[in-house]
């Protein structure tokens, strides 16, 4: 059993990408000791139980399975002195002095203390209560991950004639998962008129399976007293209302919900940080740091992202600045920009900017509201037009990224607006 | 004819009432068996319901649910500490929203005091929005400070294990299929597992008590299904939307569509009130969710339906003439506690004791003088505090694992509720008795956890644990892979 410190330059919540692309950043800007604290009996996260290929491509520049890219980021902080890892450990709180309080079956009750704290807890799955779903409630009816968590590192399956609500990335990755497993997949519904999932993921997990996609459907009543044994589907309207009429059933004995995740911000708002309405995580600035000083967050608890590359790369924003900041090499920031989305555009990430005189390149993380063809984007201060970029296609299900010289960060004043022009 | 097991009482029904009549049953040097159809007890109306312990104004003067509710209440405020129950006292108002309905709360403050309701009184506006903030449509309220919430399964699961404490035996998954009479007498009891001898059966089978008494040739009531549908809130989201327990001005079939704080600090809204045929139906609807939505804004306009967790339904147990059935039926040997739709809950105590005592006259049996009242106090990990959870962690190492985030629950908590009596045996037993998956996740995170706990605590495969009934299965194996082989 390790011997823990009483105070550290750097205390993260959260072993899973983030918090691991977050920890080796942290290092190699100097930090001399980070603790990252994962709930799970292993590091990874969620990747852990993501088998399937696609990720890594932007960060790795080479394809990987989810461990496969864990694994990377475990190699990278294994075997350093100045990175310390515990397993199987829960943090139940954050308090404001940045001690964190930990329980382990090994550790017992843990505190301890960091210079910096960084927030990397990531997300969990919206459930069938938080989209009220009629009917009945049997056994069968699953979040999607946590299907794919006992498929893929339990080695049970959850049912044997699947139907998908949600055309998330997960609902489609398992889709076809569940098609491996030599399950029938009998449809994929979605209540969004387009699918929320990526386009590789549509093509790759569907259509290579002939699994029917549903747009515009939902679930109105699930059957079936002990186990799921069927579904009623209806098409909806424009305000996403089922239309009487239209209603069909389904043969199957599970539901998968693929309907959205959420940040896991409750240590988040035990600090009172400020929280967004729209990303439901913590604004942050260009450096991920908090409303609460010395609180950094990065990962899908801040947003959720549609690639891990770019937790990674958020992450390691995060625990570069941790780290200066630990080391009392941060220097203190003039300008407070508020970064605001409108128009066309649901979330930006960063919410604020803190630039210093001499300006820095900031990167912008986006989604837009509702699919869009050959819009601009267009990023504004005041009557200043910092920046803009046709947009050939732009979905709801893809981040959008641009960057921010730093020359041109000279520009802004002491708010930024990003927005499509659908007239361009 | 064989029997499986003799006993002096069998009470048919694990809900609240039944598992309350046992315990009383237990006080007495008599053998007594409590059967019950599912695999937990409490599965029933028990399960799902507003877990109100009513002060006891709303039933009319002299009927046995004005009468055992104002029992009954008092009766909790000293078991709250014998078995260790989570109970808060948290008073309760009926808001009127206009003069009419202010009338009507006279009528309750009158037919209270009758009941022997203490220290019932109409606040103002004012006296109202001081307690309860967000009521701004309130004109007026009736307050009732000794109506407070529970946990309805702990109340149930701490009455028969009290009961097992001394000597009381609860048998699940046994269903009651027929009844030996000799002379007119019920002699034994006919189950799905072999029949049980016995000298009087009590009838609390909540829905199927009418039908528990026809087996034995008592046709003397009905039992209709009367639904209602529940929301339930996210307690870090919306704790401070109501402080205790608030109802409308009374509709005509129920006591309205409230907005109450439960015993956990989450918020629900509900119920509404259906007759049903089907004595199964708990499923949840789209126009009963957009009944209950709608007449609780009119309470909080500001409902954040965001925040909605879970969604439920149960079926009171009504009976033919709206009060309570309870004592000795026309079948000698049969005593039936049924009908127990609200204020069942709070009765429950105070019916436990009407019936004992005529099971008494009957047998006769005479109170032990060694019962065991107080039961062993539960750990609940997350209200120790620091040094507290250092030391038992350090004692017993599963409670430094925390298997369900959202409500913080550990291990060592699960593996407690599955090794105690009347053990959790199902992923939905285990969350009733520990809340892991009662959190805004609703298992998704903890769920393959516990079944996992589950089945290694059982000794069972995973592909045997059940969520709730017989055949709810959650996971099978894979048809194709043959175990460990690479």
């Amino acid at each position: 059993m390790k011997e823990l410190k009483d105070l550290y330059d750097i205390v993260i919540v959260g072993g899973g990408p983030a918090g691991l692309s977050a920890a080796y950043s942290a290092w190699q800007n100097g930090a001399k000791s980070v603790l990252v604290i994962e709930r799970d009996r292993e590091l990874g996260g969620i990747l852990q139980q993501c088998i399937h290929n696609g990720f890594g491509l932007h960060h790795f520049k080479e394809e990987l399975t989810g461990p496969g890219y864990a694994h990377r980021c475990i190699e990278l902080v294994k075997d350093k002195s100045e990175i310390e890892c515990l397993t199987d450990t829960m943090v139940l709180s954050v308090e404001k002095d940045k001690t964190v309080v930990a329980v382990s079956p090994d550790h017992g009750l843990i505190k301890v203390k960091g210079k910096t704290v960084i927030l990397t807890m990531g997300c969990r799955e919206r459930t069938r209560g938080a989209i009220r779903i009629p009917g009945e409630r049997p056994a069968g009816v699953f979040t999607a991950g946590a299907a794919q968590r006992m498929v893929n590192m339990e080695g049970y399956i959850p049912g044997h004639k699947i139907v998908i609500l949600g055309s998330g990335d997960i609902g489609l990755i398992m889709a076809r998962r569940m098609s491996l497993e030599g399950c029938k997949v009998q449809a994929v519904l979605e209540i969004c008129p387009f699918s929320n999932g990526l386009t590789r993921n549509i093509v790759q997990c569907l259509n290579d399976y002939n699994i029917p996609l549903y747009l515009s459907h939902t679930i109105v009543k699930i059957h079936g007293k002990d186990r799921v044994n069927g579904i009623t589907v209806a098409k909806v309207d424009e305000k996403m209302r089922p239309i009487p009429g239209t209603e069909f059933d389904i043969d199957c004995d599970t539901v998968l919900l693929s309907v959205g995740l959420i940040p896991e911000n409750e240590l988040s708002r035990g600090l009172d940080l400020k929280m967004h309405p729209l990303t439901n995580g913590p604004v942050v600035d260009q450096h991920r740091q908090t409303s609460l000083p010395g609180f950094y967050a990065a990962g899908n608890v801040v947003h959720v992202h549609d690639l891990v590359d770019f937790v990674s790369e958020e992450a390691e924003i995060a625990g570069k600045f941790a780290a200066l900041e630990a080391q009392g090499k941060l220097d203190g920031n003039t300008k407070f920009v508020t970064v605001t989305a409108e128009k066309g555009v649901r979330t930006c990430v960063p919410q604020c900017l803190n630039l210093p005189e001499a300006g820095e390149q900031v990167r912008l993380f986006m989604r837009v509201a509702n699919p869009e063809r050959k819009v601009k984007l267009v990023v504004k201060s005041g009557d200043n037009v910092i920046l803009q970029r046709m947009l050939p296609v732009a979905k709801p299900s893809e981040m959008i990224a641009v960057d921010i010289p730093a020359a041109k960060t000279e520009l802004i004043g002491s708010s930024l607006t990003v927005f499509l022009d659908k007239e361009a | 004819m064989d029997f499986i097991k003799e006993a002096d009482v069998v009470v048919v029904g694990g809900g609240v009432v039944g598992c309350a009549i046992l315990r009383e049953l237990s006080k007495y040097d008599v053998k007594c068996v409590l059967l019950e159809k599912e695999p937990d007890v409490a599965c029933g109306t028990t399960k799902a319901n507003s877990a109100i312990l009513h002060a006891g104004f709303d039933a009319p003067t002299g009927s046995n649910k004005a009468i055992m509710n104002v029992l009954g209440n008092r009766l909790y405020h000293q078991l709250e500490d014998e078995l260790d129950l989570d109970i808060k006292w948290t008073g309760s108002l009926v808001v009127a929203t206009n003069d009419e309905e202010v009338e009507t709360l006279k009528e309750l403050l009158e037919r209270g005091k009758n009941n022997g309701v203490p220290d019932l009184a109409i606040l103002n506006r004012e006296e109202v929005l001081a307690k309860e903030p967000n009521l701004t449509t309130a004109v007026a309220a009736l307050w009732a400070p000794t109506a407070g919430v529970c946990w309805p399964f702990e109340a149930a699961l701490r009455f028969a294990q009290c009961a097992m404490q001394n000597g009381a035996e609860v048998i699940r998954n046994c269903r009651v299929t027929g009844f030996v009479k000799e002379d007119g007498k019920i002699i034994a009891v006919e189950t799905n597992l072999g029949v049980i001898k016995t000298k009087c059966v009590v009838n609390a089978a909540g829905v199927y008590a009418d039908e528990i008494a026809h087996l034995a040739g008592d046709d003397s009531f009905k039992i209709h299904p009367r639904k209602g549908e529940y929301i339930l809130f996210d307690k870090t989201v919306c704790n401070d939307l109501v402080y205790g327990v608030v109802f409308p001005t009374p509709a005509k079939n129920s006591k309205g569509i409230l907005v109450c704080t439960t015993t956990h600090g989450n918020t629900f809204i509900g119920p509404n009130a259906n007759d049903m045929d089907d004595k199964e139906d708990t499923s949840v609807t789209a126009p009963g969710m957009d009944q209950i939505i709608a007449s609780a804004r009119k309470l909080i306009p500001n409902l954040p339906m965001g925040a909605a967790i879970t969604e439920f339904a149960g079926l009171r147990a009504v009976s033919d003439n709206g009060d309570f059935v309870l004592g000795a039926s026309c079948v000698e040997g049969l005593f039936n506690a049924a009908g127990m739709q609200s204020p069942g809950l709070t009765a429950a105590p105070a019916v436990a004791e009407e019936i004992a005592e005529a099971v008494a006259k009957y047998l006769p049996m005479n109170k032990k003088a060694d019962f065991k009242a107080a039961l062993p106090k539960q750990v609940h990990f997350t209200r120790l505090t620091d040094s507290e959870k250092a030391d038992l962690i350090a004692k017993e190492p599963l409670f430094g694992r925390v298997i369900c985030r959202c409500e913080t629950v550990t291990e060592g908590e699960i593996v407690a509720a599955i090794k105690a009596p009347c053990g959790a045996t199902t992923v939905d037993a285990v969350k009733r008795r520990t809340r892991a998956g009662m959190g805004r996740c609703q298992g998704g995170f903890c769920g393959p956890r516990v079944t996992q706990i589950l089945a290694r605590e059982l000794g069972i495969s995973v592909a045997d644990v059940l969520k709730e009934r017989k055949d709810s299965h959650l996971y099978y194996e894979k048809t194709d892979v043959k175990g460990g082989q690479e």
